[in-house]
């Protein structure tokens, strides 16, 4: 384990300490998932403070970016509630949840493939365009005016995320972790409270991992963002997160903090199946993660 | 605008060197007919490539759209040069109905203007009411019509033009809009199919116009409408597309229109209203098609149904797609190499003519084996291309990023 993780543990773990009381961002109450006959999420509850880094882990086929789908309203949900900053937002729109506020990636990447980067990112600012059509097409003085102001911030974002000397390329032509770096960096431009990211480290190499982990971190403190991370590998999310939720087969098995999750027995037992729980295995799992 | 003088004097030149040469005869009016037909067929072709190349729904319902163009705009002229002002007045309502839209919907000078125009419509009415004792709005929309009979005759025949491709292309954009608001939830083929089966439909309406509308002579044909659609008006209304377009598609609407094509879960999730853009892509389009209705109505002295047929509605598509998808350049190029070379290809020696069916579907053919994505693929040409921008990195910090956000 790089010595670099340890140390952002303990950054982590102090936030949670001082945050107990803070306001939950999202919460949700009894969000369960049928498709048909198959249960995909049951009874799902969670609250995220404002602040948080949470992650929320478990193997393949958990349930995990379901739950992300309904929060976002591209599934409807079977039966629960969702609220975001104490609004119930469940039946929504999906524009319009992201409009309030929420803000998400993909775990398969959904950039705008044939757009160029910095059109990518600038659609984000549609909602707030602060213009008419008419103004578009007359081309007035307003429509210049918040078009530069909009490709300048646009140019910020891509800035943080080191993008800035790819503004004019295609976006599919990127290499992977570009294309995932473009998709965070599109999803803050929506300017969210909340950010909704799907696995953003799967397919990156341990070192573009760790990457992006610490610029997750950074975005998180910078634009004072609360985010909820998706990630099926432990290591990633036992770095950064302060709080953890797993979920196995759509359903809740353990809350807590990286340290509790690590030596949760349900946990190890949904990731390596039973037998490992018992013997050397479980040291090394633990070591591992 | 300063950066693209060189493509508006082009422009300007290219129009200036066509009228001379019909204006001195040089060039036939068979020929000056093809260059008009390349402008109508590039107006409706340009619709069409924002709807499916822009917005990535597949629609063969432009040809319907261009059908009802056509016909609501050549019965307001047909009526007028019967002397009857019915069709203008109908026009005038809709004009009227159309700013009190504007009142509720804008704020400032236009709706001070808007209000300003129905205050003196109401004086009218009242004063109309007075001196003829006739309190029905019809009749005064009507009278206030006729007024178009005191201008010279060349002026009024263009302002009756104009009112006409307006309602033509108005009446276009209103069907589309109530027919999108039901196909566009389908998407994909299935929106495809429905438009087809539209189509169908205005053109067995066309066949039978005549028993609600006797002028239109049904599947006659439609004889009389004036040819007002002049060599200018034909290029200016696609000079006017052309600029509309590119406007429109380098605005943030635009985008928002093409990232419905290019992911409808992605757009949702960046807070885009994808049934609202995918309406707005449709009925712009369907207005561009009824204007080049009207035009063609005005330019072909028969208004035949079958040149509505459905298999028609193909030649827009094959224009969009030999252009390339998602390129006003390559629309405007197809359009008139399509006309050029269709008409162009007539000229084959005596007893050759018929190897025209060959040669085109094998042109076609070639191109789409050798260039799938089109002649200009998503390209554009000079005052058409993207704007760019001068890069920058300076990062946004927390408290900037929330500014700009009214």
């Amino acid at each position: 384990m790089p010595p670099r993780l340890g140390r952002r543990r303990m950054a982590g773990t102090e936030a949670v300490s001082t945050g107990v009381d803070r306001m939950p961002v999202l919460r949700t109450e009894g969000l369960t998932k049928f498709f048909g006959g198959l249960c995909a999420v049951r009874d799902f509850d969670i609250e995220v403070p404002e602040g948080a880094l949470h992650g929320l882990i478990g193997p393949n086929g958990a349930g995990k970016t379901t739950v992300f789908n309904m929060v976002t309203g591209l599934y409807a949900a079977t039966e629960g509630e969702v609220q975001f900053m104490g609004q119930p937002i469940l039946g929504l729109e999906p524009h319009w949840i992201t409009q309030l506020g929420i803000a998400r990636t993909f775990q398969n990447i959904r950039i705008f493939p044939n757009l160029t980067v910095l059109d990518n990112v600038r659609i984000a600012y549609h909602p707030r365009a602060g213009y008419t059509v008419f103004d578009a097409i007359l081309h007035t003085e307003r429509f210049e005016r918040r078009e530069r102001e909009i490709t300048e911030q646009a140019q910020g974002f891509l800035a943080v995320f080191g993008l800035e000397g790819l503004q004019d390329e295609i976006a599919s032509s990127l290499p992977y972790g570009q294309q995932r770096r473009l998709e965070i960096a599109r999803a803050l431009a929506a300017e969210p409270k909340l950010l909704l990211l799907d696995e953003p480290a799967a397919g990156m190499n341990p070192q573009e991992t760790y990457e992006l982990m610490d610029l997750i971190h950074f975005v998180r403190d910078q634009f004072k963002l609360t985010i909820l991370l998706i990630e099926h590998q432990m290591r990633v999310v036992m770095g950064i997160c302060e709080w953890i939720t797993v979920m196995d087969f759509g359903e809740i098995i353990a809350r807590g903090t990286p340290r509790e999750i690590q030596s949760n027995l349900r946990v190890i037992e949904a990731y390596l199946g039973k037998r490992s729980v018992i013997g050397r295995r479980t040291a090394t799992f633990v070591q591992e993660a | 605008m300063g950066e693209h003088w060189k493509w508006i004097v082009g422009v300007v030149v290219f129009f200036v060197v066509v009228q001379l040469l019909i204006s001195f005869r040089a060039l036939t009016t068979y020929w000056a007919t093809i260059l008009q037909k390349a402008c109508i067929m590039a107006i409706v072709s340009l619709g069409l490539n924002l709807i499916y190349g822009f917005n990535g729904q597949f629609s063969l319902g432009q040809w319907g759209f261009y059908a009802i163009g056509a016909y609501a705009a050549a019965d307001i002229t047909y009526r007028w040069k019967q002397g009857d002002m019915a069709g203008l007045a109908v026009v005038l309502g809709a004009l009227l109905l159309g700013v009190v839209f504007l009142v509720f919907r804008s704020r400032g000078t236009v709706q001070r203007i808007g209000i300003g125009i129905l205050g003196s419509t109401a004086v009218g009415w009242v004063v109309h009411w007075v001196v003829t004792g006739s309190a029905s709005p019809w009749s005064y929309l009507v009278d206030v019509c006729a007024v178009v009979t005191y201008l010279p005759q060349s002026v009024s025949a263009q302002v009756v033009l104009l009112a006409a491709l307006f309602f033509g292309a108005t009446a276009a954009a209103a069907v589309s809009y109530l027919l999108g608001l039901r196909l566009l939830k389908m998407g994909g083929d299935y929106f495809g199919i429905a438009t087809l089966g539209f189509t169908m439909v205005v053109k067995v309406l066309a066949d039978n116009a005549d028993s609600v509308f006797p002028e239109m002579k049904g599947a006659r044909g439609m004889v009389g409408t004036p040819q007002l659609a002049s060599w200018f008006w034909t290029f200016l209304f696609l000079m006017v597309t052309v600029v509309v377009m590119r406007n429109l598609l380098q605005s943030s609407t635009g985008r928002a229109i093409i990232s419905v094509r290019e992911s409808e879960v992605a757009a949702k999730a960046m807070g885009i209203d994808t049934a609202r853009y995918k309406t707005l892509a449709f009925v712009i389009g369907s207005l561009f098609a009824g204007l080049a209705g009207g035009l063609y109505a005005h330019r072909y002295p028969t208004l035949h149904p079958s040149a509505f047929h459905f298999v028609k509605s193909f030649d827009p598509l094959i224009i969009v797609v030999f252009g390339g998808l998602g390129s006003i350049t390559g629309t405007v190029v197809a359009s008139f190499a399509w006309a050029i070379s269709l008409e162009g290809l007539r000229l084959l020696p005596r007893g050759m003519e018929l190897w025209r069916y060959v040669i085109y579907p094998l042109i076609l053919l070639l191109v789409m084996l050798l260039r799938p994505q089109g002649l200009f693929g998503g390209a554009e040409l000079g005052f058409l291309r993207r704007r760019t921008w001068p890069r920058r990195d300076v990062a946004p910090q927390a408290g900037t990023a929330q500014d700009g956000g009214d």
